[in-house]
C-alpha cells in the first residue's frame, strides 16, 4: 500500500513553515494573476490621500501641531497609513470567507498539513499586500509634498510599526471572517468596527477638538496610539500630545499589537479548527 | 482482510436534526463502496466524520486502521477528499492547483511536480494543465479536483457526489477515472443520489436514509432480495385503474405507478410466463396498453422496497435529471 511519506509524528516547525509558505504563495499569486484586485485596493487609499489633503487640508491645517511643518499633508500621511492598514486587514476576512464558501478550506482541513498554516499563510500574504500599499502611499505622499521631519530611519521605523499593527488587525479580521463565514456578510462585518475606530481617532484630526466623552475614547484607543507613534517617529516628539514621549508611544503601540495578537490569534485558530461551512 | 474503512454506531446531531443516527458500516480495501441515499440522508455528514472534518457526538470512525476521531492528523495522511464543490483556485493553472496540494501532502517540489504530471495525465487534463482554471468547464474542474484529491496517493479516497451537476459526457469520463483508480489499488468511498451510478461503479452499496443505514450488499444481492423480474408498461389513464387491478392480481403484488414516466411496474416472478399472462388478461378485459417490457429489478426498486417510497420523492428538486433517471434505467 502506498503512503504519502509523512509520518504522523512529524509536526515540526519546518513542516509548518513550509505549509505556511505554500499557502502564502498561493494567496499572493491571486494578487498577481488578478491585478484588478490590487489596483482597486490601492486606488481607494490614494484617492483618500488626495481628497483629504486637497479638500480638508486648508480648513484643518490651522489647528494641527507646529511639528507638522505647517502642512496638513505631513500630519495626514502617518494617519492614513494606519487607516490603510485597518481597511487592508479586512481583506483577511474576505479572503478567508471566500475560501470557506468555495470549499477550499474543507480541502485544506482534510490534508495532512499544519493546522496553523492556512491562517498564518493568509495573514502573511495580507501583510505583504499591506506593505505594498503602505509603501505606495508613502511614495504618492512624497510626490505631492509629504516630507518627514526626523530621519529616514524614523520614517522606516514608522512604516514597520504600521505593518506590525496591520498584522495584528489581520488576526482580528480572521476571527470575524470565520465567525460570519460568508463573503457578503464579511464585507459589512469588517467595516462595522473599522469605520468608527478610524474616524474616532487622531487619523484625520487632533482629538482635542472632539467632545470630551469622545476624546477620552479616541485618545486611548489603539489606532490613535499607533498613529501617534508614527507621527512621533516621522515628525518628532512635538507632534505628540503634551507629556507623551516618542519611545513611550511606540512601545504602547507595539504592546497593543502584541495584546491583540495574543487574544485573536489563538481565538482564530480555534475557530478555524471548528469551521464548518 | 481487515476493513480499511469502519464506522461504528456513529451519531451526529445538528441542533434538533439527527444527521447520523447510529451508522455502522465497514468494507475491505480495493473496492468502490457506494453510499446511496437521497439529499439530506446523511451521506455528506458521514464523509465529513470519516475525513476528520467533523467530530461525531458518539461512535467510532477508522480509516486505514487509524482512529479518525482521536488521531485525526495521522488519519489525514491516509485519505483524500473531493467534496461536493470543486475546491480549485480559478486564478491558478490546473497544474499549479495540483502541485500545491501535493506540496501540502509534504512532497518535495520536484516530486510534487512529477506526481502532478502523472495525475494530470491520468485524468486527461495534460493539454489544459497550464491554462488558468477559470477557463475550464464544469466537468474539467471536477476532474481537476479529483486529480488534486489523488495526488498524495491516499489509500482511501472519499468522493462526495462526484458527478452531481455534471454533463452526461463528463459523467462517463469520471466513471472511467474512478474505475481506473480502483484498478490501480485505491479504495474509494463515493456517495451518490444516482441509483444507476452506484449500480455501475460500486462493488458494495450501503443505502442510507434519515441518518441510518437501511440496507447493504452488492448490487446483485440487493436486487436479488426482490426476486425475479419486473413487468413494465404504459396504460391509458381511462383504463389505468382496471389495468392496475388486473396486474395486481397476477402474483398478488401491488403495482407501482410512476407519474413522471406514466409507466406501471409490477414484480413478475415467473418472467415471460407472467408477461404472457398479463398481456392475455389485459387484452381480454379490453384494456389498452403499450410499450410492454420485462426487466431485471433496479436499485430504484431496491430503494422503494427498503424505504417504502421512491428515491425521487426527495431528490427531484436536487437533480435536474430527477425524472429522467427512471426513464433512462438500464436493464441488465
Amino acid at each position: 500500500m502506498t503512503t504519502t511519506g509523512r509520518s504522523s509524528s512529524r509536526v515540526g516547525l519546518a513542516h509548518a513553515a513550509k505549509d505556511t509558505w505554500v499557502i502564502t504563495r498561493r494567496n499572493l499569486l491571486r494578487n498577481v494573476r488578478l491585478p484588478q484586485l490590487l489596483i482597486f485596493a490601492t486606488v481607494q487609499p490614494v484617492m483618500f490621500l488626495l481628497l483629504f489633503n486637497y479638500v480638508f487640508g486648508g480648513a484643518i491645517g490651522t489647528s494641527i501641531p507646529a511639528a507638522a511643518g505647517g502642512k496638513y499633508l505631513n500630519w495626514l500621511v502617518p494617519g492614513l497609513l494606519i487607516q490603510v492598514a485597518a481597511f487592508g486587514a479586512g481583506q483577511t476576512a474576505l479572503g478567508l470567507t471566500e475560501d470557506l464558501s468555495k470549499g477550499v478550506i474543507e480541502r485544506f482541513r482534510s490534508l495532512p498539513m499544519a493546522r496553523s498554516a492556512v491562517l498564518a499563510g493568509r495573514t502573511l500574504s495580507d501583510l505583504v499586500r499591506n506593505g505594498f500599499v503602505i509603501t505606495l502611499m508613502m511614495a504618492v505622499g512624497y510626490l505631492i509634498g509629504f516630507r518627514w521631519q526626523t530621519s529616514f530611519v524614523g520614517l522606516v521605523a514608522g512604516m514597520l510599526v504600521a505593518m506590525v499593527f496591520a498584522y495584528a488587525l489581520s488576526w482580528v479580521m480572521a476571527a470575524i471572517g470565520l465567525a460570519v463565514k460568508n463573503p457578503e456578510a464579511a464585507q459589512s462585518a469588517v467595516f462595522l468596527p473599522v469605520f468608527p475606530m478610524v474616524f474616532a481617532s487622531s487619523v484625520f484630526v487632533p482629538v482635542e477638538t472632539m467632545p470630551s466623552w469622545l476624546a477620552a475614547f479616541a485618545e486611548n484607543q489603539p489606532i490613535t496610539v499607533t498613529v501617534n507613534a508614527l507621527r512621533g517617529l516621522m515628525l518628532g516628539g512635538d507632534a505628540l500630545p503634551p507629556g507623551d514621549s516618542v519611545a513611550g508611544t511606540v512601545l504602547l503601540s507595539l504592546a497593543w499589537s502584541a495584546g491583540i495578537l495574543a487574544v485573536f490569534a489563538p481565538l482564530a485558530v480555534r475557530m478555524y479548527r471548528r469551521a464548518v461551512s | 482482510m481487515n476493513p480499511i474503512v469502519r464506522a461504528v454506531d456513529v451519531v451526529k446531531t445538528f441542533g434538533e436534526v439527527k444527521a447520523l443516527d447510529g451508522v455502522t458500516l465497514e468494507f475491505e480495501p480495493g473496492i468502490i463502496y457506494g453510499l446511496l441515499g437521497p439529499n439530506g440522508a446523511g451521506k455528506t455528514t458521514l464523509i465529513r466524520v470519516l475525513t476528520t472534518l467533523l467530530k461525531p457526538d458518539s461512535g467510532e470512525a477508522w480509516v486505514a486502521g487509524v482512529d479518525a476521531v482521536h488521531h485525526a492528523a495521522e488519519a489525514r495522511t491516509h485519505l483524500g477528499l473531493a467534496g461536493q464543490f470543486a475546491a480549485v483556485d480559478d486564478y491558478q493553472t490546473g497544474r499549479e492547483n495540483v502541485v500545491m496540494v501535493a506540496r501540502l501532502y509534504d512532497l518535495g517540489a520536484r516530486e510534487a511536480a512529477r506526481r502532478a504530471d502523472e495525475v494530470l495525465e491520468a485524468i486527461h487534463l495534460t493539454d489544459a494543465a497550464d491554462r488558468p482554471v477559470r477557463t475550464y468547464s464544469g466537468g474539467m474542474r471536477r476532474r481537476l479536483d479529483l486529480a488534486a484529491s489523488m495526488v498524495g496517493r491516499p489509500e482511501v479516497l472519499f468522493l462526495d457526489e462526484p458527478t452531481t451537476g455534471i454533463d452526461p459526457r463528463s459523467r462517463i469520463d469520471i466513471w472511467d477515472l474512478i474505475r481506473d483508480l480502483v484498478a490501480g489499488g485505491t479504495t474509494i468511498l463515493l456517495t451518490t443520489q444516482y441509483l444507476d451510478e452506484a449500480d455501475q461503479l460500486a462493488a458494495r452499496i450501503g443505502v442510507i436514509d434519515q441518518g441510518r443505514l437501511i440496507g447493504e450488499g452488492t448490487p446483485e444481492e440487493l436486487k436479488d432480495r426482490l426476486g425475479g423480474a419486473f413487468l413494465e408498461m404504459a396504460i391509458d389513464e381511462a383504463d389505468r385503474p382496471r389495468g392496475m387491478e388486473i396486474l395486481g392480481a397476477l402474483e398478488g403484488e401491488e403495482p407501482v405507478f410512476e407519474p413522471a414516466t406514466k409507466r406501471i411496474s409490477v414484480p413478475a416472478q415467473r418472467g415471460s410466463g407472467t408477461l404472457v399472462q398479463a398481456v392475455r388478461r389485459l387484452d381480454e378485459a379490453g384494456v389498452t396498453f403499450e410499450d410492454v417490457t420485462l426487466r431485471k429489478p433496479t436499485l430504484d426498486d431496491v430503494f422503494l422496497s427498503l424505504t417504502g417510497r421512491a428515491a425521487e420523492e426527495e431528490t427531484a428538486a436536487a437533480g435536474a435529471d430527477g425524472g429522467g433517471r427512471r426513464r433512462g434505467r438500464r436493464s441488465r
